[in-house]
C-alpha cells in the first residue's frame, strides 16, 4: 500500500467515458452471476428472463416507465441536494410525508360537495403544492441545524425517515384509516377526479411521469443558466471559497433543501394520485434510498437520473419477473443495483485519474531517478520546471 | 381528579424504575449499541466515516446466526460475524482511502450491498418458512452474583469489556496515537514515516469487525432468529452517538446506556399501554421518542462537537 497513489488524468479520454459505464455493468452482471449460480439458476436464462422482465415488451416497458417515475423524483432531490453537498438521506421520509399531505388534500375529507364546489384543476395543484411543501419543511429542519449549529445532516435526515414511516403508521391507525379496508392499515383515497390519467391505454404509466420528466429539464435548466445554479455549483465544489467569494452560503443550503425536500415531497403526491390513490406503509419501499444510488449513478447530473432511473427499475421490474420464473430470491435485484453503484465509482476513477508506476523504469524515456514522483504533474508545471532545471 | 390519576401512574413508573428487569432491559438495549459505536468510534477517529454499519449490522446479524444455525458454536457465529464485518470493512477501504471516494456515498453503497446480500442469502437459505427457523441464543451468566450484569450474556461483558480496552489503546499507545493523528492531520503523519492508507484501512476493518459482532448480538442474544428488519436504524443510532459521545469511548458508553434507558422507559411506557397524564397515546409515537432523542442529542452537542480534523476528507499522497 506504501507505493499506492492516484494521480488525476490531465485529459480525460472520451473513450474511457464511454466504455467506464460497460466495463462496470460488465463487471456488476459477473459478479451477480455467481448468486445466481448458487440459488441453483441457470445464469444466461436468468439474465435474459431479467431483460425481458424490464424491457422486453410494451407491458415490460410501461411497467418500468412506472417504476422508474417517483425514482426520477428522488434521484433529481438527492442529485440537486448532493451537488450542493447537503447529504439529504432523508428522500424516503420526505416521500411519505407528502404523500400523507397529498391525501390530507385530495382525500374526501370535505366530502364529495366539497369537490363539486373546487375545480378538480385547483384541487389538484393544491394537492401536488402541499405534497411539495411537506417535503421542503421537513428537510428544511436538518438544513437549518445543519447551516446554523453545524449538525451533521446525514444522520438528521436518515433518522427523521423512521419517525416519518411511524407517523404514517400513526395517521393510517387513526385520523386518515380508511374504515372501509377491512382492518388493513391503509389510509382513505383521494378523490378519483384526482387520480392522474393512464398515458396508454391497459398499462400503469401515468402523466405522472411527464411531471418527473419536467422536473429534470427545469433541473437541468436551473443548474446550468441561473444564478441559484451557479451559486449551488459554487458551494458544492468548495463551501468557503464560495462564502469568500460574497455568496450567501447558508441561504444557497436552505433553498436547496426546500428544493430537494419538494421533489420528494411530490414523489410521494405523484405515487398516490398516479397509483394506488391511497397510502400505504408498503407503497415506495426503499424509493427514497434508491435516489440516492440513482444520482450517483448519473452522476449527480439531473438528465442523467431520468436514465439511471429507468436502468434501476428495470431492474427491479425484471428481477421481480425473473424470480417468478427460475426462482431466484428478488433481492438481486438491490444486490445488482448496489453492485453497480461500487463499480461505477470505481470506474470513474479509472477515467480520472491513473496509477502511476511505482518505480520508473530505468528505460522511460525521462530516464526516471530512484525518488521523486515518476511523471510530471500536469497541474504543477512550476513544480515540475523547477525540478527538471 | 386527572392530576391524581397522573400522580398514581408516576409512581407506578417510578416503581418500574426502580425494579432490577428495567435495568436489566436498559443494558440489554445498549450492548449492541456500545460495540457499534465503539466500531464507529474506531473509524472516524482514523478520518473515515462509515455509513455502512447499518447493513453491516444486517450482515454480522444474518452470518453470525446462519453459523450456528449450521451447527457452529455460538462463539465460532460472533467470529464468523466479525469476519463478515471485516470484509465490508476492507472493501469500504479500498474504496474510501485507497480510490479515495466518498465516504458518504461508499458507505450508503456498502449498506445497500450488505443488507440485500444478507437478505437474499437467506431467501436461498431457507425459500419457504412461514416462521424464521430458531437457534439457541447465548444464556445469561447466572455464575456471575452481579444483580442487573449476571441476568446478560456473554457479548454484554465482551461489549463493556472493550470500552476501557480500546480507550486504553487510543490514548495510551503509539498505534492509537497513530490512528488519531491519521484522523486529525494525515499530512503530518505521513511526514512522521506513518502510512495514512495503512493506519486507516486497519481501523475501518477493526471497527467494521466490531459492528458486525454487534448485529450478531441481535440473532445470537437478543433474539434467537434472523429477522429482514432486526436493526431497524440502530446503526444510524451509532453514527449520532459518536457525535454525543465527542469521539471518546467512555462517553461513547454512557451514551449507550442512556440511549438504552430511554428505550426501555418508551418500552415499559407502552406497555403499560394507558397513557401519560389519562391521554391516549398512539404507540408509534413512543416508538419515535428513540429516534427523537438521536436528533435532539445531536443537536444539543453540535456547538461543541469536535470532529476529527480530517474526518470524511480523503487522503491522497501529495495532494493538499
Amino acid at each position: 500500500m506504501r507505493g499506492w497513489r492516484l494521480e488525476r488524468r490531465a485529459e480525460r479520454s472520451r473513450l474511457a467515458l464511454v466504455l467506464a459505464p460497460v466495463a462496470a455493468l460488465l463487471a456488476t452482471l459477473a459478479l451477480t452471476s455467481l448468486l445466481v449460480a448458487w440459488a441453483g439458476a441457470p445464469v444466461g436464462r436468468a439474465y435474459a428472463l431479467l431483460l425481458e422482465g424490464g424491457f422486453g415488451s410494451r407491458f415490460a416497458i410501461a411497467e418500468t416507465l412506472t417504476r422508474a417515475t417517483p425514482l426520477i423524483l428522488t434521484g433529481l432531490a438527492a442529485a440537486l441536494a448532493f451537488r450542493a453537498r447537503l447529504y439529504n438521506i432523508g428522500a424516503e421520509g420526505q416521500l411519505y410525508l407528502g404523500a400523507l399531505a397529498a391525501v390530507a388534500v385530495g382525500g374526501l375529507h370535505g366530502g364529495e360537495g366539497f369537490l363539486a364546489a373546487v375545480p378538480v384543476w385547483l384541487l389538484l395543484t393544491a394537492m401536488l403544492l402541499a405534497a411539495a411543501a411537506a417535503g421542503a419543511l421537513l428537510l428544511l429542519g436538518p438544513a437549518l441545524a445543519k447551516s446554523r449549529l453545524g449538525v451533521d445532516e446525514v444522520v438528521t435526515t436518515l433518522l427523521l425517515n423512521f419517525i416519518v414511516l411511524l407517523l404514517v403508521s400513526a395517521m393510517l391507525d387513526g385520523p386518515m384509516k380508511d374504515p372501509g379496508a377491512l382492518g388493513w392499515p391503509q389510509s382513505v383515497a383521494i378523490a378519483d377526479a384526482l387520480q392522474l390519467d393512464k398515458l396508454v391505454g391497459r398499462s400503469r404509466v401515468h402523466s405522472g411521469l411527464l411531471l418527473a420528466l419536467a422536473a429534470a429539464l427545469a433541473l437541468w435548466a436551473l443548474l446550468r443558466w441561473t444564478t441559484l445554479g451557479f451559486e449551488i455549483r459554487a458551494v458544492g465544489a468548495n463551501a468557503r471559497a464560495a462564502a469568500f467569494a460574497g455568496m450567501p452560503v447558508g441561504a444557497v443550503t436552505v433553498k436547496v433543501a426546500l428544493l430537494s425536500g419538494a421533489l420528494a415531497g411530490l414523489a410521494g403526491a405523484v405515487e398516490v394520485a398516479g397509483r394506488a390513490g391511497y397510502v400505504t406503509l408498503d407503497m415506495a419501499p426503499g424509493v427514497g434510498y434508491s435516489g440516492i444510488v440513482i444520482a450517483m449513478l448519473a452522476g449527480l447530473h439531473p438528465l442523467g437520473v431520468v436514465a439511471a432511473s429507468v436502468f434501476v427499475a428495470g431492474v427491479l421490474v425484471g428481477a421481480d419477473s425473473m424470480s417468478r420464473a427460475v426462482n431466484v430470491p428478488t433481492y438481486i435485484a438491490d444486490v445488482i443495483v448496489a453492485l453497480a453503484l461500487i463499480s461505477m465509482l470505481v470506474a470513474s476513477v479509472a477515467v480520472h485519474y491513473r496509477f502511476p508506476p511505482k518505480r520508473p523504469s530505468a528505460a522511460s524515456p525521462r530516464g526516471g531517478a530512484a525518488s521523486g514522483p515518476a511523471e510530471p504533474d500536469p497541474r504543477r508545471p512550476l513544480e515540475n520546471g523547477a525540478r527538471r532545471g | 381528579m386527572k392530576t391524581a390519576r397522573g400522580a398514581a401512574e408516576m409512581a407506578e413508573t417510578l416503581d418500574l424504575l426502580a425494579g432490577a428487569p428495567f435495568w436489566v432491559a436498559v443494558l440489554r438495549i445498549a450492548t449492541p449499541l456500545i460495540l457499534g459505536t465503539l466500531g464507529v468510534l474506531l473509524c472516524e477517529r482514523a478520518g473515515v466515516l462509515n455509513l455502512g454499519i447499518e447493513g453491516i449490522m444486517v450482515a454480522g446479524a444474518f452470518a453470525g446466526w446462519v453459523t450456528v444455525y449450521q451447527g457452529g458454536p455460538l462463539w465460532a457465529g460472533v467470529a464468523v460475524a466479525a469476519a463478515v464485518g471485516a470484509a465490508f470493512g476492507l472493501l469500504h477501504a479500498g474504496l474510501t482511502v485507497g480510490l479515495a471516494l466518498s465516504q458518504h456515498v461508499s458507505g450508503l453503497a456498502i449498506t445497500l450491498l450488505a443488507t440485500s446480500l444478507a437478505s437474499y442469502a437467506y431467501r436461498v437459505s431457507f425459500p419457504k418458512v412461514d416462521s424464521p427457523p430458531t437457534i439457541t441464543p447465548f444464556q445469561p451468566m447466572q455464575w456471575l452474583g452481579v444483580p442487573v450484569l449476571s441476568a446478560q450474556t456473554a457479548l454484554t461483558l465482551l461489549a463493556l469489556g472493550l470500552v476501557p480496552l480500546i480507550a486504553y489503546a487510543l490514548y495510551r499507545t503509539p498505534l492509537g496515537l497513530a490512528i488519531r493523528m491519521v484522523g486529525e492531520n494525515p499530512q503530518a503523519a505521513e511526514g512522521q514515516g506513518l502510512s495514512v492508507a495503512r493506519l486507516r484501512t486497519g481501523a475501518v476493518v477493526a471497527g467494521s469487525a466490531l459492528m458486525g459482532v454487534a448485529g450478531a448480538f441481535l440473532t445470537l442474544a437478543a433474539f434467537n432468529a434472523f429477522y429482514f428488519n432486526m436493526v431497524n436504524g440502530r446503526g444510524w443510532v451509532c453514527v449520532a452517538l459518536v457525535v454525543f459521545a465527542s469521539w471518546r469511548p467512555g462517553k461513547a458508553l454512557l451514551g449507550a446506556l442512556l440511549f438504552g434507558f430511554f428505550d426501555a422507559l418508551q418500552l415499559r411506557l407502552q406497555q403499560a399501554g394507558d397513557g401519560l397524564f389519562g391521554i391516549d397515546i398512539p404507540y408509534q409515537v413512543y416508538l419515535m421518542l428513540p429516534y427523537a432523542m438521536a436528533i435532539a442529542a445531536l443537536v444539543l452537542v453540535a456547538r461543541r462537537a469536535a470532529y476529527p480534523q480530517a474526518l470524511m476528507k480523503p487522503y491522497r499522497k501529495g495532494e493538499r
